[in-house]
């Protein structure tokens, strides 16, 4: 299979639009990524699955994930005035950097037997604009991985035929695999003898919990 | 044909342990408006004995054939994914065993195969050679297994499956004796195995290798001449090649369809690129050739097992750099996959360089072969559709995570 | 000819049926509460404490928590013993197993540095009771060196030489630090 940066040159020249990067993968030995925009993700997806150089038939793995909102600290020159004269002082400004949920597509060629190009795709922020494309049109295999991302992660798809909750049943409300995640309360479990979970055992089920 | 955009028949997936009634008539209006009959919508399972464990399909039929299949998941559902990032590497481990509890050993060996990939650890010889062996003794005990429980679903009461797990009694005590558990194994560590095998454990696998053919011809006289047999799987449940790659199907159910594509070939990942085996490929992609090529493949893992068995070296069985404490790989992600006997079992791990996983995924095989259940199931009867369903093989452990 | 598939079958069954009378390699299944299979000695239940001599004070325990933490299931529970200023000794006071909850995964002996928890064999603990009878306590889950190489002889053969080589070390250590200590000692003491 050919390199990632020729590959990332080929799909520039056929979509000039898209914005195309590649992500490095700090573990030696393993694969980087490539990370597509949201918009022409389907396009890029098609082109891989066509392209007779790549062949790329099998999707293997679609794999949701969460990153927060990160704070970055920053140091800055800036020019104050002070005591009539204006001097240069360094400030440290705090950037919040938005989070945002990602998914990972891992591609195989069934023919060709080569592999793993492993594609990215961003949503735009962590809470409202979480839409990417569905890869279900050409690849059934996202069906149920992509509905189990709905699920647990929150990313909407666009063009899925039947975005449903996979796992969680319907009316739950929260996204379980998220990061900031927590656990209501009152969630089924057994009062252990020990720690917080018997704390909150003895406040939803005082009887079974005085017997520990 | 019904139109499912009417709201009044509007496919409602009900909430999983929510008291409602097992089926529902639905009727059926031609196109001028005039009753002509009924249809009527089953949930099949979560307790249903050939679902093999609580899975449900919310099914619609028209007298006996299907016209409508949705699965049903999440009965089962624990969280592990949440569970592993919330523990340290080696702690998921046990976990792993739990999500096809037939074959702890290749799961185990997934795993620790996509933690190698990323911590960059070397195998000793040795290990590769146990891992080999028991995941091949792992592929024996779920293929024959499988059979068992697919001539259950036919109505064979009883007597495969006695003979299957018969056999699996004794692959068991294997892996009892190498890994304390019978099941729930927890044997192999990054960077090799656990324990070195205890004293005659080889001679005795030997002999269960040398004894196995014999089980494989009594079965295949007992079953794959029968006629009953032929007419109940053959022609039914057919998954075209197209199809089967579009839908990520894996393992034996692609292979069955006619793709050559075995991660054991592809990827050679261990060194089963020492061993010389065939890829049975079926040629139709019925249910009878999904039952004829696990029983192919359990013979081409005897092949794997008797050179493995013989050639295996003498040596450490742990690289030296792994340890158990303290162990956090560099940042970083990396996908690791094997052949598992239900698909490719793969692990994504991503890691920020602390003690947890910060994503740690599993490509479950069973979930991803159940995507197309219902193309294969539309148009047949209900009967065949646990047929079906038995012929994909699937656990639930695996599905849920 | 239709039928001889089955015909087939039919002989295969009528040869295991007669076959589980009298060969031996089909003798599989045991009559449970009388008779019981004979374990291997890896085979594994639920962990227990070892103790060399006294079974309280002879502990081989030191409470450093490193098989709480890395427990999976988090099913163990330790409080070390403290002395009357309240400084914390090298010894459980506290320590509860909820077997109810180990998965018998083996990883606290596993990571344990002072061999001092292993895996028992000990597999018949059903009880009505689940926190008295499923809650194993310090004194419940103390068991002796010679219990440890009833049930695992060359594991715990081992561990005794692994133990006893590290204790001479320790000696040897301690004896080549005594010899220098008094001038060590006397410069300390010049300090002001």
């Amino acid at each position: 299979m050919e390199t990632l940066p020729q590959l990332k040159t080929r799909l520039a020249a056929a979509f000039p639009k898209a914005r195309l990067e590649i992500v490095p993968n700090g573990s030696p030995g393993n694969p980087d990524s490539l990370w597509v925009d949201a918009a022409s993700g389907l396009k890029v997806a098609g082109f891989l699955k066509n392209d007779a150089a790549l062949q790329l038939d099998f999707l293997s793995n679609v794999t949701g994930l969460d990153w927060l909102d990160k704070t970055v600290t920053e140091k800055v020159r800036v020019k104050r005035e002070f005591k009539g004269q204006e001097i240069e002082v360094d400030e440290i400004l705090e950037k919040i950097v938005p989070g945002y949920l990602e998914v990972v597509y891992h591609f195989y060629s069934t023919p060709l037997r080569h592999g793993p190009l492993v594609l990215r795709m961003r949503t735009e922020n962590r809470t409202d604009r979480t839409h990417l494309p569905s890869l279900v049109p050409l690849y059934r295999s996202a069906e149920f991985q992509e509905r189990e991302i709905y699920d647990l992660y929150g990313v909407i798809f666009d063009g899925h035929p039947d975005l449903r909750r996979l796992l969680m049943w319907e009316g739950f409300a929260d996204h379980p695999m998220r990061k900031d995640y927590c656990e209501p309360d009152d969630y089924e479990y057994e009062p252990t003898p020990h720690g917080a979970l018997l704390e909150k055992a003895r406040r939803h089920y005082p009887r079974e919990a005085a017997h520990g | 044909m019904v139109d499912f955009a009417q709201p009044e028949n509007a496919f409602k997936p009900g909430l999983p342990g929510a008291a409602e009634p097992a089926c529902r008539v639905v009727p059926k209006y031609s196109d001028q408006g005039e009753r002509e009959g009924d249809w009527l919508e089953i949930s099949m399972g979560p307790q249903h004995p050939s679902t093999h464990g609580v899975f449900r399909m919310d099914l619609v039929l028209e007298g006996e054939t299907v016209i409508r299949l949705k699965p049903v998941f999440g009965y089962l559902h624990r969280n592990h994914e949440k569970i592993a990032e919330q523990t340290t590497y080696l702690s998921s481990m046990p976990y792993t065993d739990r999500l096809d509890y037939f074959c702890s050993m290749t799961n185990n060996w997934a795993y620790a195969l996509a933690v190698e990939k990323l911590a960059g650890l070397q195998v000793p010889e040795r290990a590769e050679y146990i891992r080999i062996i028991t995941a091949e003794l792992t592929r024996l005990q779920n293929h024959a297994c499988l059979m068992g429980f697919l001539m259950q679903d036919l109505g064979a009461m009883g007597t495969p499956l006695m003979y299957a797990f018969r056999e699996r009694e004794k692959i068991l005590d294997l892996f009892e004796a190498l890994s304390g558990a019978r099941m729930m194994c927890n044997y192999m560590r990054f960077g090799g195995c656990r324990i070195d095998l205890p004293p005659g454990w080889l001679e005795q696998t030997r002999r269960l290798v040398a004894d196995f053919p014999r089980f494989l011809d009594e079965f295949e006289a007992l079953l794959t001449g029968n006629e009953i047999v032929m007419a109940r799987l053959q022609g039914v449940g057919a998954l075209s090649r197209e199809l089967a790659i579009n839908a990520g199907i894996s393992g034996p159910m692609l292979r069955a369809s006619g793709v050559n594509y075995d991660i054991r070939k592809v990827d050679q990942y261990g060194i089963y690129n020492r061993f010389e085996f065939r890829v049975p490929l079926g040629a139709h992609g019925d249910c009878y050739d999904r039952f004829m090529l696990r029983l192919l493949e359990m013979r081409e893992s005897l092949r794997i097992l008797e050179p493995a068995l013989k050639d295996i070296p003498s040596g450490p069985i742990i690289d030296a750099r792994a340890k158990l404490r303290n162990f956090k790989p560099r940042p970083g992600e990396a996908y690791g996959r094997i052949e598992a006997p239900k698909g490719e079992l793969g692990f994504y791990l991503v890691s920020d360089g602390s003690a947890n996983p910060y994503r740690y995924r599993v490509r479950p095989p069973s979930l991803i072969n159940l995507t197309i259940l219902e193309d294969l199931c539309l148009g047949q009867k209900v009967a065949d559709v646990v047929i079906i369903l038995g012929s994909v093989d699937i656990v639930l452990g695996e599905v849920d995570r | 000819m239709p039928g001889f598939g089955i015909i087939k079958g039919l002989k295969e069954t009528a040869r295991n049926f007669f076959g589980s009378y009298h060969d031996p390699g089909r003798f599989v299944t045991i009559q449970y509460p009388e008779e019981k299979r004979e374990h291997h000695e890896n085979y594994r239940s639920f962990p227990f404490l070892v103790y060399d001599g006294d079974p309280v004070k002879g502990l081989r325990c030191v409470s450093c928590k490193i098989c709480e933490k890395e427990c999976p299931p988090q099913c163990i529970y330790i409080v070390p013993e403290q002395d009357g200023s309240g400084k914390l000794l090298k010894f459980p006071r506290i320590f509860d197993i909820d077997v109810s909850v180990c998965m018998g995964c083996q990883i606290c002996v596993e990571v344990c540095p002072f061999d001092s928890i292993k895996m028992d064999q000990e597999f018949e603990v059903s009880t009505a009771d689940r926190f008295g009878g499923l809650i194993l306590n310090r004194s419940k889950l103390a068991k002796s060196n010679e219990y440890y190489h009833q049930i695992r002889p060359a594991e715990a053969t081992a561990v005794d030489a692994q133990l006893a080589a590290e204790r001479e070390r320790q000696q040897a250590k301690a004896a080549a630090a005594k010899s220098p200590a008094p001038a060590a000692a006397a410069t300390r003491e010049k300090k002001p």
